[in-house]
């Protein structure tokens, strides 16, 4: 089963990293630029990291929402050596946003009505799906750019895979629907062109929502109509673009219970919507060597050294682990009975925290090791 | 609640709603049923509310299984447990609002309505945030409602946990007059009534987690005018081996070739690097905060259920 992640990921130009909340999907997003820009491409990373530490290792500290490119000096002094260039970004979800609509906004009423419509607003809050969103047409617009031999996009903590895959195609069924123009509509007029039964509905609505709220509301989504056309392209470009040939989802789970089982749900989900999966990573794996061996001969063998108190807390403590390493055993089983093909990549619990480069370039180093089975 | 339970517990758990968020997999859902495990043994009835159509809480505390969507279920005594889906709060909130019930069927059962709903954003986390205001009422207007002393979120990661607490007074705002204008003032004031609402970060001993925590430390008052109440450390490496020690197995390394021996030895040495980072991270949370973090250790356990949740609420009730 030996393979080499760089074989894998050949003519790959799109690489999305998904996963559960907190199993590496920021760490491995950056190793796996590291790892591709450290043979020689030039490749973009799209981080999505509230904390910015990974933006302070990379030197990134004055962020833009356009990728920069990482300083090769810093990567010389973490012992990296990289033949490409890596450009990373932190997104901005809002940002991202508001230059959708200034680019799609047929004048400059229309775009700033979009823009101090209060329900705008809310875009740039991280409410649901709008991260996901703005990561996606980001990547779209990267990708249509054709800078890069390769992108790498980090994915949200979502609490749920679909928010991601389903973003554009929310989007763009909502805009397609009749319904939409109905809402834009002035309400006298859309009664009369649906009958009495649409103008009750809108009534109603005005009674729990209260006028304004409805009134702001249908000014968004009026707003927006004058961006709507290119919006429903950009949706479907979008959507267009997470089933090419050249893209590839790679799931990332530790091998705790609740990722193992979302990295189930979230592959299942990728063959529903036709969307293609690249591998798996499992990350923060206890070294499989805890597996190995006797505790009563390696107990032998420490006494001399360490004395046998010291000797028997040492035991103590590999035999703890050895109960989570058995654990990431059996998910690694599992994981790959159910997802297995085409590849999976162990990376092992590093002793410390990784964000800066010298440790990413280590996880990139187990990465790409022409052994990872 | 019996008078000598209730002196003993924490002063957190004698506020009505405990919203608890942080960075992606640190433990919140482990904390919050710790929460929820210790308020209930203090004898206050309590109910543990997951969102956006997660069930983690109920199938750590009650195995697997997948109650309808919306029902409160007993998993032990005075332990309630819920999950808030928006499309089912949406249509309770209507039946709340409109006097007829066959004005809410027409309103749920049309597609412009729902179209309407799914397209303006921060409705899900304004729905979701109502009905946990509700939950929360010493009156409920669920018909048949019970109420709880304490209700615990198992919110998302810190950005969209924000997004939540943000959207009441948001779409208050946008609204001006009407219901949402003046529910979504009620609830807003609740959310940031320090007496009746508190607002937890967990986080792990991790340098990326404890940033995440700290700038919801610091987000918190800017955007809600509330301080943070706790940060709870989670996961924490014991202290194993001192710095002797330490050397003295680094040392060993080079006299031991017996395999399980050295795989031993690299094990305590990466334990203990992991501990003294730990310190670091607790560190930087007591100077950010200027108050040490509650802390929970981490459970060399595969899984962790019931007794696990159990242990870490004794543990709770030390550290807060
Ligand atoms: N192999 C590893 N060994 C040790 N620590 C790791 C490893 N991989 C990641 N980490 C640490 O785990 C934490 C979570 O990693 P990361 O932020 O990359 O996860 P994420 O999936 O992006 O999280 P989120 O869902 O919050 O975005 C970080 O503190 C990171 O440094
Ligand atoms: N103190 C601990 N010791 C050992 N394992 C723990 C501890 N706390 C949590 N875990 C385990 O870590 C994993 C993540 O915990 P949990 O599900 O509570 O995190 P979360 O923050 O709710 O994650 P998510 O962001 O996905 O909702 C679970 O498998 C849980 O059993
Ligand atoms: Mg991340
Ligand atoms: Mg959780």
């Amino acid at each position: 089963m030996s393979v080499a992640v760089a074989t894998k990921l050949r003519g790959k130009r799109i690489c999305i990293c998904a996963g559960s909340g907190g199993v590496g999907k920021t760490t491995i997003s950056a190793a796996l630029a590291i790892g591709l820009a450290a043979r020689g491409a030039r490749v973009a990373v799209v981080t999505i990291d509230p904390a910015r530490r990974l933006a302070q290792s990379l030197g990134l500290a004055e962020l833009g929402n356009e990728p920069r490119l990482v300083d090769p000096a810093r990567f010389a002094a973490a012992g990296v050596q990289i033949d490409g260039e890596l450009w990373a970004m932190m997104l901005d979800p809002k940002q991202t946003f508001d230059e959708m609509v200034a680019r799609l906004a047929p004048d400059a009423s229309t775009r700033e009505e979009v823009f101090q419509n209060r329900i705008y607003q809310q875009l740039s809050n991280a409410v649901a799906g709008s991260q996901e969103f703005s990561a996606v047409a980001k990547l779209h617009e990267l990708h249509r750019d054709g800078q890069f031999d390769a992108l790498v996009l980090d994915t949200p903590p979502s609490r749920n895979a679909l928010d991601f895959l389903e973003a554009p195609t929310r989007l763009t069924s909502f805009l397609e629907g009749r319904a939409v123009r109905l809402l834009l509509a002035p309400p006298g007029l859309a009664s009369k062109v649906v009958g009495r039964g649409t103008g009750l509905v809108f009534s109603v609505l005005r009674r729990v929502t209260g006028v304004d709220l409805l009134t702001d509301i249908s000014a968004f989504l009026r707003a927006l109509g004058g961006v709507l056309e290119g919006f429903r392209e950009q949706a479907n470009a979008v959507g267009g673009l997470l089933r090419d040939r050249e893209t590839t989802f790679l799931i990332v789970s530790s091998p705790e219970r609740e990722p193992v089982e979302e990295a189930i749900f979230f592959r299942d989900q990728l063959r529903r919507h036709d969307m293609p999966f690249g591998g798996l990573i499992v990350n923060r794996v206890q070294p499989a060597e805890l597996l190995l061996g006797d505790p009563a001969r390696a107990r032998g063998a420490l006494a001399v050294p360490l004395g046998d108190r010291l000797a028997e807390r040492v035991i103590a403590n590999a035999s703890d682990l050895r109960s989570l390493a058995e654990r990431d055993r059996a998910s690694i089983e599992r994981l790959q009975r159910e997802l297995g093909e085409p590849f999976t990549v162990l990376i092992e619990e590093q002793a410390a925290d990784v964000y800066d480069l010298a440790s990413l370039g280590q996880v990139a180093g187990a990465l790409f090791a022409e052994d990872a089975a | 609640m019996t008078p000598s339970a209730a002196d003993r517990a924490p002063g957190v758990l004698a506020k009505r709603l405990l919203f608890v968020t942080g960075k992606g997999g640190v433990g919140k859902t482990t904390v919050a049923a710790a929460l929820g495990v210790l308020a209930a043994r203090a004898g206050r009835r309590t109910l543990v509310a997951e969102v956006a159509r997660r069930q983690d809480v109920s199938r750590t505390l009650a195995g697997e299984h997948a109650p309808e969507m919306g029902a409160e279920i007993e998993l032990a005594p005075g332990l309630f447990w819920t999950t808030i889906e928006p499309q089912g709060a949406m249509e309770e909130y209507l039946t709340d609002q409109l006097p007829v019930r066959a004005l809410a069927d027409l309103l749920i059962h049309s597609r412009a309505f729902t179209y309407f709903a799914a397209a303006t954003p921060g409705l899900r986390e304004l729905l979701t945030v109502g009905k946990v205001w509700e939950l929360s009422q010493p009156q409920r207007r669920t018909p048949g409602g019970q109420p709880y002393d304490l209700v615990v979120v198992d919110a998302p990661a810190t950005g969209h946990g924000m997004a939540y607490l943000a959207a009441p007074r948001t779409f208050a705002d946008a609204a001006r007059v009407g219901p949402i204008a003046r529910q979504g003032r009620i609830i807003h004031q609740m959310l940031t009534d320090p007496r009746r609402t508190g607002v937890i970060a967990v986080s792990t001993p991790d340098d990326m987690p404890v940033s995440e925590a700290l700038i919801l430390h610091r987000e918190l008052p800017r955007q809600m005018g509330i301080e943070l109440e706790r940060v709870v450390v989670n996961a924490v490496q014991p202290r194993r081996f001192s710095p002797k020690e330490a050397r003295a197995i680094r040392a060993a390394r080079d006299e031991v070739s017996e395999r399980g021996a050295r795989a031993a030895l690299n094990a305590a040495l990466s334990q203990h690097l992991r501990s003294t980072a730990n310190r670091r991270g607790l560190e930087r949370v007591r100077r950010a905060t200027g108050r040490p973090a509650a802390t929970l250790p981490v459970l060399f356990e595969p899984t962790l259920g019931k007794a696990e949740i159990e242990l870490l609420a004794d543990r709770l009730e030390r550290t807060l």
